[in-house]
């Protein structure tokens, strides 16, 4: 591949990202190319050494912030006519609470899934607690009173200590999935609001 | 390598990469070669890291009829470097200590 076939398809990889952003990255990736040529290297050659256009875009992509493209998304490409303020303006009752809604709906099911991790780690905690106090209150039942139901007690604040180690991981591999779902749909997110720009 | 490690040491390596005089992209990458691989996408996001946080400047000049852009190291940036020695000092002190056992062995 030619330079300028590779800094051509870079370019239309990286369509619907903000044009600063785009432009700068496409002077870094030449001035890398015309480096190793200058070095002796082939343009083919140097072309290859700097990576698929593909995983590029990707780390790219994935780079720049959220913000930054849905900033660029929004802006729009022409300027809006008078009627279409007007229209965009009387219309705003009716569109302007349709898109809150949305939001609200995407935005609760989100929430939805920390919710899930917050209950886990209350029943951790829960047992946690459990079996501090059970131990304790144990003890002091064996002590100053009834040994049998002092006995059982401690066993059972045992019990809890033992099931809080086995859900504390429970609770660290769910909260570590959210996590990486998180990054995941922030990541197709951004793809999608780039695909669309093709169009 | 922990990823959170090596972004940190990445960092430093591209500050002595420009620490003496100012380089441009594709030599960081050459003078680090030989100690640590770096892909030119990676070094961009660093590059662009470092000078925000004012470590680096940035200049556009002139070379054989096209632009390359040279990096020059800041005041911050020397003193970015100067942390890391007094870390890995640190980081050394606790190397020999978990590492103490192996040897008795």
């Amino acid at each position: 591949m030619k330079k300028s076939e590779f800094l051509q398809a870079l370019k239309n990889k990286l369509k619907g990202l903000p044009k600063q952003e785009v432009e700068e990255r496409i002077n870094f990736y030449s001035e890398m190319i015309d480096d190793r040529v200058e070095e002796g290297q082939s343009e083919e050659q140097a072309v290859l050494d700097i990576g698929s256009v593909d995983q590029i875009a990707a780390q790219i992509i994935a780079d720049i912030p959220f913000s930054k493209i849905a900033k660029e998304r929004v802006r729009p490409k022409r300027a809006l006519g008078v009627w279409e303020i007007i229209l965009l303006v009387v219309g705003s009752p009716i569109w302007l609470s349709l898109a809150v809604a949305a939001f609200a709906v995407i935005l609760s099911l989100y929430l939805v899934l920390w919710v899930i991790d917050i209950a886990l780690w209350s029943v951790f905690l829960s047992f946690a607690v459990c079996a501090v106090c059970g131990v304790i209150a144990g003890v002091f039942l064996v002590i100053f009173g009834n040994k049998a139901a002092g006995g059982a007690l401690c066993g059972s604040g045992f019990i809890c200590a033992g099931l809080t180690v086995l859900i504390f991981f429970g609770c660290k591999a769910v909260t570590v999935g959210s996590v990486m779902l998180t990054k995941k749909i922030a990541l197709s997110i951004k793809k999608s609001l780039i695909k669309k720009e093709k169009v | 390598m922990d990823g959170q490690l090596k972004r940190g040491l990445l960092d430093v390596c591209v500050l002595a990469a420009i620490k003496n005089e100012d380089s441009y992209g594709y030599k960081i990458i050459k003078d680090m070669k030989p100690y640590i691989e770096m892909s030119e996408s990676t070094l961009y996001t660093i590059l662009k890291r470092l000078e925000l946080a004012g470590m680096l400047t940035v200049r556009t000049s002139q070379h054989d009829g096209r632009l390359r852009k040279y990096y020059h190291i800041t005041k911050a940036g020397l003193g970015r470097i100067e942390d890391f020695k007094d870390e890995w000092r640190e980081v050394m002190s606790i190397y020999a200590f978990v590492t103490e056992g192996d040897i008795k062995k």
